[in-house]
Order: C-alpha cells, then sequence, then structure tokens
C-alpha cells in the first residue's frame, strides 16, 4: 500500500528533473531562457502558495508581498549595505518569515471571504511601504540590484541562473512532496478537510495554519530574492495586488492541492504574456478571462482534471 | 471507578437553558447511553465535554483532571475522543489517510524531519498505516483504503469514523447518533462494533435515538429532558421508569 505513493511521488520528481535538464537543449535563444528562469521562479512561489491554498485550504492574496519583501531585502542588504548576497538572502528568509509568524495569529483565525480580505489588506500595506520607503527602495522608481554571488564566484550567465532556479525548483518540490506525506502533511489537509475533527484527533490546527503560511511566505521570499538578483532592477509593483492575483491564478489553472500542477500553472502563465505580446495590455484581462474559465470548466485544475480523464479513460 | 464526572453543569444559549445544573458520573469500562427527546440536551453535553464550547457553569472531571474549558486538540492526548451526528469526514483525502489522521497523537511530528522524510519518519507512517489498516479491517472497509473518502456511502462513512477515533487508543470513546441514518443491517453492525469497542477495555457514551440499540448494548443509561435529569440506571430499570415513559409517551394529561 505503500509502494504507490512513494514511487509516484519520486516519478513525478524525475520527471520534472528530466524535463529541467533536457529544456536548455531546445530553447533557442536567451529570449526563450528568460522565460524558463521567470517560470521556475513563479513556480517556486506557486508550489508553497498551494500548500496554503490547496492542502490546507487557508487563502493569502498577498503573496507577492512577501515574495517583493525577500527580492527587497536582498536587494537593500546587498546594494546598500554591502553584505554578501548569500547573507542578505537568508536575513531575508528569516526576516520574513518571522513578519509571516507575526502577521499570522490573527490574520489566520479568519476564515473564507475574510481572510481573503484580511490578506489583500495585507498586501496592499506591503506594497504602499515599498512605494513610500523611497530612501531605502527608491520608491516608485525602482532600485537595481547587483549580480548574485557565492564565494566570489559570480552568477551573470542566463545558463546558471537556469540551473540555480531549476535546481531549486526540484528541491522544494521534493521538499513539499515530502511534507505532504507525513503526520504533518496530513494534518494540514485534515485541517482543510474538516477543523473540528482534525483538533478531535488532537490536530493544534491554529498551530498548523501558522506553520504553512509562514512556509508558503519563505519558498516566495526565496523566489524574490533569487528574481531581485536575475533581472537586476526591482520596482514596487512585483508586490503588488495584480502579481498575488497572477500566483493564485497559476495555483488554480494548475490545480488545487496538485504541487505538480502548480508547476505546470506557472510555467504556462509566464510563458502565454510573452507568446501573446499583442494582448500585452490586456494581460491582467487574460488573467481574469483563465481564472473565470478554470473555475467554470475545470475547478479542480488542469492536472487533477487531466488525471481523472485518463484514469477514467483507462478503465 | 469513575473515569469522567460531570458536576453542576449548565449552558445557556441566551434564553435557551440547553443543559441545566447536570450531574453524571461515567463508569469506566462501561458502556454509557444518554437518552432523551430532541433537544434535550445531549448534543450539547456531548460538546461540551469534547471541548466545542464551554460550559456556562460547572465542571467537568476527566481522570480526576479538570478538562472544563480546554481547547479541543488537548483532549486526544489525555484519551478522549468522539463521532459526529453529522458526519466530519476529510473529504480531501483517502479512507486510509483519514484514519491515519485518527493515529496523529502517536506519529513523528518533526517539521525538518518531514520535510527530509528521515527514516523515523517512515517507520512511523509505517506503524501508522499498518494501525489504521487494522483497524479499516476491523469496520470492514479494507477493500476502500485506497478509495477517496467522497467515494464512499454513508453508511461507510459512519463506520469508516469510529475506526478513526478509535486510531487515537481513546480511553473514552462518545458516539454521537451512530446509528442515525442507517437501515437495520448497519444498525446492527454499529451494535457489534459498540460490543467490541468495550471489550477492548474502551468506555463508551452513546447518544442515539435508535432504543432497540440503546437498550441492547448500554450498562448504564441516563434520561435527559430541558437539559436534566429524568433518570438513570440499568436499561431495565429505565424502561419501568413512569417519568421516562410520562416523557416519551406524553404524560396522558
Amino acid at each position: 500500500m505503500k509502494k504507490p505513493t512513494v514511487v509516484s511521488r519520486y516519478a513525478g520528481v524525475f520527471v520534472l528533473a528530466t524535463v529541467i535538464a533536457v529544456l536548455p537543449l531546445l530553447l533557442p535563444n536567451s529570449f526563450y531562457f528568460d522565460v524558463a528562469i521567470n517560470g521556475g521562479i513563479a513556480a517556486i512561489v506557486c508550489v508553497g502558495l498551494n500548500l496554503l491554498i490547496g492542502y490546507a485550504g487557508q487563502i493569502s492574496l498577498g503573496h507577492a508581498g512577501f515574495f517583493a519583501l525577500g527580492a527587497y531585502s536582498s536587494a537593500i542588504l546587498t546594494d546598500n549595505y554591502g553584505w554578501p548576497p548569500i547573507a542578505s538572502l537568508s536575513t531575508g528568509l528569516f526576516v520574513v518569515g518571522l513578519l509571516a509568524f507575526v502577521i499570522a495569529r490573527p490574520i489566520l483565525r479568519l476564515k473564507g471571504h475574510y481572510l481573503a480580505m484580511a490578506t489583500l489588506g495585507m498586501g496592499i500595506i506591503i506594497s504602499i511601504v515599498l512605494n513610500q520607503e523611497v530612501n531605502l527602495t527608491g520608491g516608485p522608481d525602482g532600485m537595481p540590484v547587483s549580480a548574485f554571488s557565492v564565494f566570489g564566484w559570480e552568477v551573470n550567465s542566463e545558463l546558471a541562473w537556469y540551473w540555480i532556479v531549476g535546481g531549486s525548483l526540484i528541491v522544494i518540490v521534493l521538499l513539499a512532496l515530502n511534507l505532504i506525506d507525513s503526520a504533518v502533511g496530513r494534518a494540514l489537509r485534515a485541517v482543510h478537510g474538516s477543523e473540528v475533527a482534525a483538533q478531535v484527533a488532537g490536530i493544534d490546527s491554529t498551530r498548523y495554519k501558522i506553520l504553512i503560511f509562514v512556509v508558503s511566505a519563505v519558498m516566495a521570499a526565496y523566489a524574490g530574492s533569487l528574481f531581485a538578483h536575475y533581472t537586476g532592477f526591482l520596482t514596487p509593483s512585483e508586490g503588488g495586488f495584480f502579481r498575488s492575483i497572477e500566483f493564485v491564478t497559476m495555483v488554480v489553472l494548475g490545480g488545487m492541492a496538485s504541487v505538480f500542477g502548480s508547476v505546470i500553472g506557472a510555467a504556462i502563465l509566464t510563458a502565454l504574456p510573452q507568446f501573446l505580446t499583442v494582448f500585452h495590455d490586456y494581460e491582467h484581462v487574460m488573467f481574469g478571462l483563465v481564472m473565470m474559465l478554470t473555475m467554470i470548466f475545470m475547478p479542480k485544475g488542469l492536472l487533477p482534471s487531466l488525471r481523472n480523464w485518463i484514469s477514467k479513460n483507462s478503465l | 471507578m469513575s473515569l469522567l464526572e460531570i458536576k453542576g453543569l449548565s449552558k445557556f444559549f441566551g434564553g435557551l437553558h440547553a443543559v441545566q445544573n447536570l450531574e453524571y458520573t461515567v463508569e469506566s469500562g462501561k458502556v454509557h447511553s444518554i437518552i432523551g427527546p430532541n433537544g434535550a440536551g445531549k448534543t450539547t453535553l456531548f460538546n461540551i465535554v469534547t471541548g466545542v464550547y464551554p460550559p456556562s457553569s460547572g465542571k467537568a472531571i476527566f481522570e480526576a483532571q479538570d478538562i472544563t474549558g480546554l481547547p479541543i486538540h488537548r483532549l486526544a492526548s489525555l484519551g478522549l475522543s468522539r463521532s459526529f451526528q453529522n458526519l466530519q469526514v476529510f473529504y480531501n483525502m483517502t479512507v486510509m489517510e483519514n484514519v491515519m489522521v485518527g493515529r496523529h497523537r502517536h506519529c513523528q511530528k518533526g517539521f525538518l524531519q518531514s520535510l527530509l522524510h528521515t527514516p523515523s519518519i517512515t517507520r512511523s507512517d509505517e506503524e501508522a498505516r499498518h494501525q489504521a489498516a487494522e483497524l479499516l479491517a476491523w469496520v470492514g472497509l479494507e477493500a476502500y483504503a485506497t478509495a477517496h473518502a467522497n467515494s464512499l456511502p454513508y453508511g461507510a462513512l459512519k463506520r469508516m469514523e469510529i475506526a478513526r477515533a478509535m486510531a487515537s487508543e481513546p480511553k473514552l470513546l462518545l458516539l454521537d447518533e451512530p446509528a442515525a441514518g442507517l437501515n437495520n443491517k448497519e444498525t446492527q453492525e454499529i451494535d457489534e462494533l459498540i460490543r467490541q469497542i468495550s471489550n477492548r477495555g474502551v468506555t463508551v457514551i452513546l447518544v442515539e435515538h435508535d432504543m432497540r440499540l440503546v437498550m441492547g448494548v448500554s450498562d448504564h443509561i441516563l434520561v435527559m429532558d430541558h437539559g436534566q435529569k429524568l433518570a438513570e440506571g440499568s436499561a431495565e430499570e429505565i424502561r419501568e421508569n413512569p417519568n421516562v415513559i410520562a416523557a416519551y409517551l406524553g404524560s396522558g394529561a
């Protein structure tokens, strides 16, 4: 009974790793690498966000805030204070984790629409702070970020970034799958299924909600930090409301409670606007449309629907 | 020996006195039932004992420890578990996982270990899976282990909830209308399960409307009416108690 879950868990990671390993051979130029790297960064956020939304059943419409905080922490500490990027990154993760922890307790007592509104407000506040703190962040004009370097080795090629983001994504997917298939993961899903029944089983639902909120925030911050060093320039819109909605749309499209679905959702919705530049002015309309169509025609999302369809047709 | 003692317990919802100054003792190792007309306060009593809400006054003492107002999740580790009148199933999980959640308090829960899936997590999971499989076989659901909970019929989910509650290895199990909505054959299966739970040394408190089930399995019956104790005693005593007959059949004016 145990075999199938373990096999499918690592089989999925193997497929993902293979795709990531082979993809560079198929990407014709640096434009495509750029899309792949941005897709990978979004996928890291979405895997974390899906742990919160899809598995634990708690919504967040403000995760771009954590993404931006991770990005700006790296940028500010590295560029304004001359810290080594790796130290800035770690500090950023710690600070965002701490902030998420402090916010989580009052916010996660709310349910449904109220939680959505509260997280929305949280994201907007972060975005306002990034806009206003001109001395630190450069305000709406944005700020440049120096290249990432580890022990003197500077990461400046597109390919190097590709491997860093790809490798990170594989590790994070693996960790997420491990977590889901443990007592902690079952507790999270149980809180989603029936909070009172979870509590009767001895699960401190508040503690687990806070835990996964912090974990998903830290994952978003990690992706944000990579993004900051990769793009070399940050603007507060990275933490804006639309960015949060983009992440949620990716999770919904890929499939709630599906780790690989999140990767696919992030890949599709990162690539799509790049190849439909004609519609650039309507980008947000497109995201809204994708969200609506997914909700109406396949509320479970792409990957779970596909899986259902295959298992139905193979019987 | 008394396992659970209810002392002077009251619960008011606005002007409604759902439970009034109730005294009740639950003896270890027996099957206790609570009966009474709709609105008598049975489920309210259940919800107070299991921490769903605090009483307006009074105490619940479990194994000499005051559990009044403890958060729900603390009660599992003391040895208290329950099933629900309206199903509370984790529909987003498989049947096996539902029962494994019941074993939560016995599982390894280290966060970093879980992320890395260390051997200790694998061992603990393996043990939980093994125990859950035994419980599923016991309630006759072993064939459904890998099925999603939302694909199971109502009667099967009722039994799955009992397996999940037993997975925490409780000392006291509260069953809230386990036979509600079940046909005769399914009720018979619940009857048999309750006897087996009792044989395993677990004390049972049963809230149930099916009188045949109650009269058959109970060592002790508490009759409630309007939030108060109307009578208590063995099945025979209750059956012949004039107050109970009056409450159930009407006093004949």
